[in-house]
């Protein structure tokens, strides 16, 4: 053992490796966002939706959950364009994520409305609420409070896969370590950095997540 | 003119009928206990009226709102005829408050002040106006089986269904939602409900519906039907020979 750690590079490949955690955050931002509320349409259409849809939405939640992220990604952000879609690398990163955790977050939501008891349906009903109105103000809020750890440990894994759209040039905190890496051939030290700061990522993730999950579920106390 | 018509209504699961041809007419103010042996199809009678249950044949008409099982007629017959059911269904997430004002800003669109003051009004009556922020698992069974009560009231139903509403209870705290709804039946409100409190039917209701296997075995007012059992079915039901 005579190699002589160094992370003198990371000073000046600070800049870089902040816009890099920036457009991670970003990512995981509008991916858990946009990629759960979709997860919530598909969850009702599987549950409760309409017969004609479902079939559709089944397709879609097997078709990305039997394949992998990254082909995901090199589809939208290669193959599309030859149908004339194309879009930025980060539109990419972001719309693959979007998409991924939409199909697993609904199986994931699914699971909670399923398990609602009966009496919850058929009580909305007897108010008058038509069914969509049951599931928007009776069923949701409980259903998500039953998975919400299985759809935080969703969320962070999306967040810890989405260093693949690095492959794309999408430039999150891989795209950055890598690049960082190329130039200062410190493949340990940066490398190392960068894994601290994903741990830092996904545990504060986590925190926030559970944060949210009390504010939306458990305000007795603070009622 | 009576307020709840059921004629000839015939309801079966596959291939098992349990309503073979229940009529029955309800007139306004009246308080009617229906009983019977479980599988007897009383609950099932009773889901019907809310439209919880199709129906296959006959038809069940509230206050002129007909029951067809689409979405606009299901939503006019539910706001004539409020249900209160055996396990309460509060919604868990929402207080006692919020579980009286939900329907009423979904489904009436009524501001949320003025449904705020509907559901205090209705809490109170109910003897709750206390626990107005309380969740639901905050609250004893007796507490939760008068908020789902107030929860229906609050939506200005003339007639209550009552689903074996103290048959989750706890004995000691059956009185106390018996008495709300002792109270209700003073007050001129109709209310159909199944129940084996055979004391409160005998001393609440103006009559009584016994089913057996799908029919109405006997109907008639509570002495007769208690006091003067015609059918054996009946006599064996109440205990009496």
């Amino acid at each position: 053992m005579t190699y002589q750690f160094d992370f003198g590079w990371l000073i000046d490949s600070l800049p870089v490796l902040l816009k890099g955690i920036r457009i991670t955050v970003q990512l995981i931002l509008i991916g858990a966002v946009f990629g759960v509320a979709l997860g919530i349409a598909c969850a009702w259409v599987r549950a409760l939706g309409p017969k004609w849809l479902k079939p559709v939405v089944a397709t879609y939640v097997e078709l990305i959950r039997n394949t992998p992220f990254l082909i995901q990604l090199f589809f939208i952000f290669f193959g599309l364009p030859s149908l004339g879609i194309r879009m930025s690398e980060l539109s990419a990163a972001n719309l693959a994520m979007i998409v991924n955790l939409g199909a697993y977050s609904c199986e994931i939501i699914r699971a909670g409305i399923q398990a609602t008891p009966r009496g919850q349906f058929e009580a909305g009903a007897s108010l008058a609420m038509t069914p969509f109105q049951t599931f928007w103000h009776v069923v949701l809020v409980p259903a998500l409070q039953r998975i919400w750890p299985a759809l935080s440990s969703q969320i962070v894994i999306v967040m810890l896969g989405s260093a693949v759209v690095s492959q794309i040039a999408a430039e999150d905190l891989t795209f950055a370590a890598n690049f960082i890496q190329s130039r200062n051939f410190r493949a340990f030290e940066t490398y190392i950095v960068s894994t601290l700061i994903y741990l830092a990522l996904a545990i504060l993730l986590r925190q926030m997540l559970a944060g949210l999950g009390w504010m939306l579920f458990l305000r007795k106390a603070s009622r | 003119m009576s307020l709840i018509a059921i004629t000839e209504v015939k309801k079966r699961f596959g291939d098992n009928e349990v309503l073979k041809g229940i009529s029955v007419d309800i007139a306004p103010g009246e308080v009617v206990a229906i009983i019977g042996k479980s599988g007897s199809g009383k609950s099932t009678l009773l889901r019907c009226i809310n439209g919880l249950e199709t129906i296959d044949e006959g038809s069940i008409v509230v206050a002129g709102a007909q029951f067809l099982p689409d979405e606009v007629h299901l939503k006019a017959l539910r706001l004539k005829v409020g249900m209160i059911f055996q396990q309460f269904n509060l919604f868990p997430h929402l207080t006692a408050g919020g579980n009286v004002m939900l329907s009423q800003m979904v489904v009436k669109k009524t501001p949320k002040k003025d449904a705020e003051a509907v559901a205090r009004k209705m809490l109170d009556r109910v003897g709750l106006a206390h626990k107005f922020d309380a969740l639901p698992d905050e609250l004893s069974g007796g507490q939760q089986q008068r908020v789902a009560i107030a929860r229906a009231l609050a939506m200005q139903p003339i007639a209550l269904l009552c689903d074996e509403i103290t048959s989750a209870l706890d004995p000691e705290l059956v009185a106390e939602v018996l008495a709300v709804v002792k109270e209700l039946a003073a007050e001129g409100m109709t209310l159909v409900m199944v129940t084996h409190e055979m004391r409160f039917a005998r001393d609440v209701c103006s009559r009584v519906v016994f089913m057996h296997q799908g029919r109405v075995h006997e109907i008639g007012a509570p002495e007769d039907v208690f006091a003067n059992p015609r059918t054996p079915e009946l006599r064996q039901f109440l205990g009496v020979q």
